[in-house]
């Protein structure tokens, strides 16, 4: 025993000279660290209810529930998550996979309440003493849990694309597909988007299991224009695909092409099984567009014997004639046609209603009757000249295209409009060998145009003129020629209203081109339907007035597609065909 | 009628002997288990190890969890040094799914690991102190390891679960000016450290009470599965640290500690000296480690991530010696099973039981520490 182990001991004693270590109040003196995990905060002005911080949750502590104070709006499913202090375990993983960057954590310690149920509450909409707390945790910018890029799609170069009419999308490879199936956090946002309501989590899915038979079957409950479909729909469903606020938007139209890419169109019969049972009663269609042919499925499905007609020689509608096969070939298109045609539809090609066949004959035999007759009439500019020899209809020059005839546009060209077709029509004439000018009243940013369209028609080099109002066209000196004025515009905006293009009238410009085509809208022709009839169906801005199941106020007759909805476009026709199918069987069988 | 003799070789009808259950409620014992003592007398003739009153049943619950929603459990199976449990589990399941780790996030997870050895040292220390009846040291050890609990809320956004370590990585870089404050608060412990020398390790009646107090045999040491200090402190140079290197501890120096005599004294000195060493693997680390760079590698959607079927062991040096899980899985989102295997199954169990006969009352508690078991990690 050494006399310092019985020594060294009372060093202890120092001690009692020394502040003590505790502090008297350390939750109110001591702030938590600057990123510590504690109290939610949720900014419900960004959060969309996607509900994936519900769906990593280990401890089930989250649920998403409706609140009073949140408006439902586009691309929000109108649900905010509500924490259960008694499960969560503050492991943040809500946070890391938020979708939107809305939840976080404040870096508060304590919270005390009598009431148990209290600490079930919903951050942000719950008031607490934290929610604006600066601190807290939140994700690291450099740590992502989301995938966010997206597979480059291989495309045909722009000079390439102008050598031929040649799809220039190449489609997914299988690698890139499953790569970009995987990045789909099941949300189900771009579910409730999508005017047809289609699966789309199901069959993203189903890509990333490789179950391409599941998938088809999952895309035909919904929508028969599947190889269509995924090539020219506007996508709507992927502006609100919630990996969009950090990254890319899911390739959703790309994936469900990629699917009828897998399936060959013999082998659609086997898969999708569609047993067909007579019930006996018959359904006329006007229209062998999407819409119509979309109804012709679904009724044909429950048993109605379906006659469609269609005053064109194939079916398809604006797709075929309005859809440049660089965007849509025509042999996906019939893929879609001939298996709805196969299930014992009965088309009547270059059967024009009125012409070929009064309406009333059809009203007589039929038990309820479709029209979705599509716009196919040219809005008119409104300007003198415009009846001009040397000024054509862009529906015009890509029905002659898309039928194998030169519209004769000539090697300078000005498009007037900034919608699809007008894109489609100056696209088409670069392809033709024409230099295009789009002369546009509005800026890039208000063009109703897919914003592909755009990028790949700017990408084309077709010249841009923007905020260009044409005032009159006139002859030119050559009889090849025409002229058209135009002036610049002001963009004005009055009391928060969209701005307005206002003419300048000191700033108009000449030019002369070889061809104009007006691309600048469409109308409906209606001509075919008896003065009687056509009183009762009741117009709203040339749109005709339905309900939910495409219904109109005569007793047999369903409207639907361009003519009735008013966003006119393919994947809207086709939803309204599949409602129109349920509203024709509920009144049919009552 | 209960059957003693079935239970105790000892003639527990004699009146001879008395037994005494020492725990779960006591505060000699480290954890929720207990002691099952024969007595006769003061001497223990025979000891049982009785667990269960910490079953959550962690192996279960993890086969019904995503590989992602795990990385929040595994913490929980021991809870004054959750980091290894994070760091086995993200090692085995980059393993399984072939996940590269950045450099800089071997570096950040080594210094966490570090960091927690430490922490969870001083908490034992004290431990050890205080069940000699110096609960001063203690109260000193756990004021230093909540400074450490400072850093880590710092360094991982908690303090006991840090939850910090996930596969592919980890969740954030080191705050700004960290390395100051990991510093300094280093230098209190050194500090600390040579006080606690000088008043427990020093103290004529800690040795008294210490000294002799449940050696491990050499020969003990392989038949009973015994890692850790409480191997090294008889001369085993075992330490999966060098052995098998992992993280980045090839990249750093230090040496095995070992004594030549595993008995409760020594066992506290051998992990003393690894206090001091902890100390200079943070400091080194501090300095070396690379302060840019990705720290958290690129993993497909956890929403629905499979990993490839297969299995794999992945071990480590954790505080009380060896650390091992084995994971399986079978191609789905989740788990097909994974096995934990720690050091206190066979120190708190077999090893305890053989070297608690014959030993004083009044120093089962201070052997129970010095073999720096806990009763979590026994019963995944």
């Amino acid at each position: 025993m050494k006399l310092k182990d019985l020594t060294s001991p009372f060093y202890v004693w120092q001690r009692a000279f020394e502040k003590p270590y505790t502090q008297s109040k350390p939750t109110l003196n001591r702030e938590g660290a600057h990123a510590y995990r504690g109290f939610h905060i949720n900014d419900i002005e960004k959060c969309v209810g996607c509900g994936t911080c519900e769906e990593i949750c280990m401890n089930n502590a989250i649920d998403m529930v409706e609140i009073a104070a949140k408006d439902s709006k586009k691309g929000d499913s109108g649900l905010v998550p509500r924490f259960d202090y008694g499960r969560c375990c503050w492991c943040a993983l809500c946070v890391d996979i938020c979708t939107t960057g809305s939840l976080r954590m404040s870096n508060e310690y304590t919270w005390a309440a009598d009431d148990p149920d209290s600490f079930r509450f919903t951050p942000g909409v719950d008031e607490t003493s934290w929610q604006d707390s600066e601190h807290g945790y939140r994700r690291h910018p450099e740590y992502d849990l989301l995938k966010l890029v997206r597979p480059e799609m291989e495309m045909l170069s722009p000079d390439e694309g102008l050598k031929s009419f040649d799809e220039v999308v190449a489609g997914y490879t299988h690698e890139q597909a499953v790569v970009e199936a995987d990045r789909c956090i099941e949300c189900e946002i771009c579910v409730a988007t999508c005017p047809a309501n289609m699966d789309i989590p199901g069959y993203i899915r189903a890509v990333r299991e490789e179950n391409f038979e599941e998938g088809l079957r999952l895309l035909y409950d919904t929508n028969p224009f599947s190889a269509t479909c995924g090539r020219i729909c506007t996508h709507r469903c992927e502006d609100d695909c919630t990996i969009s606020t950090f990254g890319k938007p899911l390739a959703i139209r790309w994936l469900k092409r990629y699917i009828v890419d897998q399936v060959p169109a013999e082998r659609f019969a086997e898969i999708l099984n569609d047993e067909i049972t007579e019930n006996g009663h018959h359904v006329s269609i006007v229209g062998a567009g999407p819409g119509g042919m979309s109804a012709a499925y679904y009724l044909r499905k429950k048993g109605y014997g379906v006659t469609v007609y269609e005053a064109g020689a194939s079916g398809g509608g604006m797709l075929r004639y309005g859809v440049p096969s660089y965007r849509l070939p025509d042999d996906q298109l019939d893929k879609d046609i001939d298996y709805i045609v196969s299930l014992g539809v009965e088309v009547k090609y270059n059967t024009k209603i009125g012409h070929d066949i009064e309406f009333q004959q059809l009203m007589d035999k039929s038990d309820a009757i479709f029209i979705a007759t599509g716009m196919d009439q040219p809005s008119s500019m409104r300007i003198k000249g415009e009846d001009h020899p040397r000024v054509l209809s862009g529906l015009t020059v890509l029905n002659d295209v898309a039928s194998h005839k030169d519209p004769g546009v000539g090697k300078n060209v000005a498009v007037i409009g900034g919608g699809n077709v007008a894109m489609d029509a100056a696209r088409v004439c670069r392809r033709l060998g024409a230099d295009v000018t789009v002369l546009y009243r509005r800026r890039i940013v208000d063009m109703p145009a897919d914003k592909d369209e755009i990028k790949e028609a700017l990408e084309e080099n077709c010249n841009f003129v923007l905020q260009a109002i044409p005032v009159l066209i006139e002859d030119a000196e050559s009889s090849d020629q025409v002229t058209i004025q135009w002036g610049e515009a002001e963009m004005i905006a009055e009391d928060g209203k969209r701005p307005r293009p206002v003419l300048q009238e000191d700033r108009m410009h000449t030019d002369t081109y070889d061809s104009i085509i007006s691309a600048i809208g469409q109308s409906g022709d209606f001509s075919f339907l008896p003065q009687e009839i056509s009183d009762q169906l009741k117009q709203h801005w040339g749109k005709f007035e339905v309900d939910q199941r495409q219904r109109t106020a005569v007793g047999k007759i369903f409207i639907g597609g361009d003519i009735a909805n008013d966003v006119a476009d393919a994947i809207s026709a086709i939803a309204d065909g599949k409602n129109a199918a349920i509203g024709i069987d509920a009144f049919v069988s009552s | 009628m209960f059957d003693l003799k079935r239970y105790s070789e000892a003639e527990l009808e004699s009146g001879k002997f008395t037994k005494l259950w020492h725990g779960p409620q006591h505060p000699g014992i480290t954890g929720n288990m207990s002691l099952e003592l024969t007595l006769s007398g003061d001497d223990v003739v025979e000891c049982k190890t009785h667990v269960g009153y910490l079953h959550r049943g962690f192996e279960k619950l993890m086969e019904r969890r995503t590989y992602i929603q795990n990385f929040p459990v595994v913490c929980r199976i021991a809870v004054p040094e959750p980091t290894f449990n994070e760091y086995m589990y993200a090692a085995a399941v980059e393993e399984l799914a072939g996940i590269e780790v950045p450099e800089r996030a071997e570096w950040l997870r080594c210094l966490n690991l570090e960091m927690m050895r430490l922490a969870s040292f001083l908490m034992w220390l004290g431990g050890a102190c205080g069940s000699f009846g110096m609960s001063t040291v203690y109260q000193w050890t756990v004021t230093h390891r909540d400074y450490m609990l400072d850093l880590f809320e710092e360094m991982t956004g908690a303090r006991i679960y840090h939850m910090y370590i996930s596969p592919g990585g980890v969740r954030a870089p080191l705050p700004d000016g960290f390395s100051e404050r990991a510093l300094s608060v280093m230098n209190g412990i050194e500090k600390l450290l040579y006080e606690i020398e000088r008043v427990a390790l020093n103290n004529h009646i800690f040795k008294m009470r210490s000294q002799d107090l449940g050696i491990i045999d050499p020969e003990m040491v392989d038949p009973y599965g015994i890692v850790g200090p409480n191997a090294r402190a008889c001369g085993f140079k075992r330490d999966v640290r060098k052995d098998a290197p992992y993280l980045v501890y090839d990249q750093l120096d230090f040496e095995v500690i070992t004594a030549d005599k595993s008995d409760a004294y020594t066992r506290t000195l051998v992990r003393y000296q690894e206090m001091h060493q902890c100390i200079s693997l943070i400091r080194q680390m501090l300095e070396q480690m690379p302060t840019k760079g990705s720290f958290h590698a690129d993993l497909p959607n956890v929403l629905h991530w499979k990993i490839p079927a297969g299995q794999t062991y992945v071990k480590s040096e954790c505080t009380r010696g060896e650390y091992g899980y084995f994971l399986v899985s079978d191609g789905s989102e989740y788990l097909r099973r994974v096995t934990i295997r720690g050091p206190s199954y066979t120190h708190a169990i077999a090893v305890m039981e053989k070297l608690v006969v014959g030993v004083n009352i009044a120093d089962v508690a201070g052997l129970m520490v010095s073999l720096h078991t806990y009763p979590p990690e026994i019963e995944r």
